[in-house]
């Protein structure tokens, strides 16, 4: 049976992500660990996270996940959901400025205020909803409609320093980069555990994905 | 931008019903929660609300076997309210697959539990529900009041004041109900709604008295609403979700179909 790993370091809620991905393949075995045994030890990785960077980063620390984590980024395939994507940058501006684990090189900032939409109505941050997705193409949009909805709840964005790296993009109203890929990880801002169809579709194609880009 | 305003049914249940009531009496049951949440997630909803209004009195069991139960097979955003007043209340939420929680006397009663809770839980996930009166005789300029205990009880705070304060103490979300709308069927107040929506820089969420599917358009055109929030219209079959969200794109509004 195949093992997928959420990556359990108390920064939010897992139990969304972890029946997603039980009802995306049931015959796929969740476990939500700190553990590095088991994390190093699954066939995949999922690093999920809401809430503040600094606390994100001091609890990896904490818990020893560090390393865990670069470690399982090597080979394994690996999601990033979230604040789990934004970690992997270089560093963040939030909290005035938290170094991160530097997966991807580039930074997290912080949606410049004030934003105005086509009827002129401020935007609002976070930026909470479902928003569209502009993929590149990439095996874990299998079967995902072009510009399908996502649901995000995130005041922070990620702009990695090479094109090269992003996968998707959304708008608010400036593009940005929703989703960054690099040989066996592939990380979203988006939440595809609250985005229905196209989220689980998205998780089913990675626990069925071998982490070739 | 291309940012979908949200449609959120709320479902009020009342000891594993759904209810609705006109002004928080004369309740009517509608029907099955997890069976409508399965329903309204099938037509398109952008998030499901379920009001504990029973919370206050009885043990929190039956919601949070509800949310469980939606929680393992409908994935959208799942928001609980009614009865939060401790951070094991919210846990216990969470912890049941709900995604935010609504508070709402708890944060009048004790406005710190609100920083608390943002700070242990994140403040994507608190929603802070503000019950709001127009307390400005004819004439006088606009003024809204908190209310309490389902729109009996006056606190004296200002409505726009209290919701900038909610927002700097960490709320992630408004969900803004006008008890004198509420259950009336005559539309949104929309200069509450605008008046707040304008006030803070937090999305904010429509509410109370929702009886058409103008009303929602209006409550995102003219009340400048992020979300708008509906009950019964929706629990009655007298509109779909996805009728809704058809009217709101054929008035300019971008939504998710």
């Amino acid at each position: 049976m195949s093992t997928v790993a959420v990556i359990d370091y108390g920064m939010g809620n897992l139990h969304s992500i972890a029946k997603a991905l039980q009802h995306a393949d049931t015959s796929v075995n969740v476990q939500i660990s700190a553990d590095a045994h088991v994390i190093q030890a699954a066939d995949r990785v999922v690093f999920p996270g809401v809430g503040a960077m600094r606390d994100c980063m001091q609890a990896l620390q904490a818990l020893k996940l560090v390393d865990v984590i670069k470690n399982v980024a090597q080979d394994k395939p690996f999601l990033g959901i979230c604040l789990g994507m934004q970690a992997l940058l270089t560093d963040s501006e939030e909290n005035g400025g938290i170094a991160c684990l530097n997966l991807f090189p580039g930074h997290v900032r912080h949606f410049a205020e004030p934003l105005f939409d086509e009827l002129d109505h401020s935007l609002k941050v976070p930026h909470m909803g479902w928003n569209r997705v502009r993929q590149k193409p990439h095996p874990l949009w299998q079967d995902i409609a072009q510009d399908s909805r996502f649901y995000f709840v995130h005041s922070y964005y990620a702009i990695p320093d090479s094109e090269q790296d992003s996968i998707a993009s959304s708008a608010y109203p400036q593009p940005f980069t929703c989703a960054l890929a690099k040989n066996n990880v592939f990380a979203v801002q988006f939440h595809p555990e609250k985005s229905q169809t196209v989220g689980l579709q998205l998780l089913q194609n990675f626990l069925r994905w071998d982490g070739a880009a | 931008m291309s940012l979908a305003k949200r449609i959120i049914p709320c479902l009020d249940v009342d000891n594993g019903r759904v209810v609705k009531g006109v002004q928080f009496v004369d309740i009517r049951d509608a029907g099955d929660p997890v069976e409508i949440a399965r329903r309204y997630d099938q037509e398109g909803a952008d998030e499901i609300t379920f009001l504990d209004i029973t919370a206050t009195h009885h043990n929190r069991d039956t919601i949070v076997h509800v949310v469980e139960e939606v929680a393992s097979e409908v994935f959208i955003p799942l928001t609980v309210g009614g009865g939060i007043r401790t951070l094991e209340d919210i846990r216990t939420m969470l912890n049941a697959g709900a995604d935010k929680v609504g508070i709402n006397s708890a944060a009048v009663f004790n406005p710190e539990f609100v920083k608390q809770a943002a700070d242990k839980f994140g403040s994507q996930c608190i929603v802070v529900a503000i019950d709001a009166k127009k307390v400005s005789q004819p004439g006088e300029e606009n003024r809204w009041e908190i209310f309490t205990h389902g729109g009996r009880k006056p606190t004296g705070i200002n409505a726009v004041e209290w919701a900038i304060k909610m927002k700097d103490f960490g709320a992630g979300e408004i969900l803004l109900t006008s008890m004198d709308r509420d259950g009336t069927k005559s539309g949104f107040d929309l200069a509450l709604t605008r008046a707040i929506s304008e006030a803070v820089s937090i999305p904010v969420i429509a509410s109370g008295g929702v009886g058409n599917l103008d009303h929602l358009a209006d409550g995102i055109i003219e009340g400048k609403a992020d979300a708008v929030l509906a009950a019964s219209i929706f629990h009655f079959a007298e509109y779909t979700i996805e009728q809704a969200k058809l009217h709101m794109q054929s008035r300019g509004i971008e939504v998710r179909l």
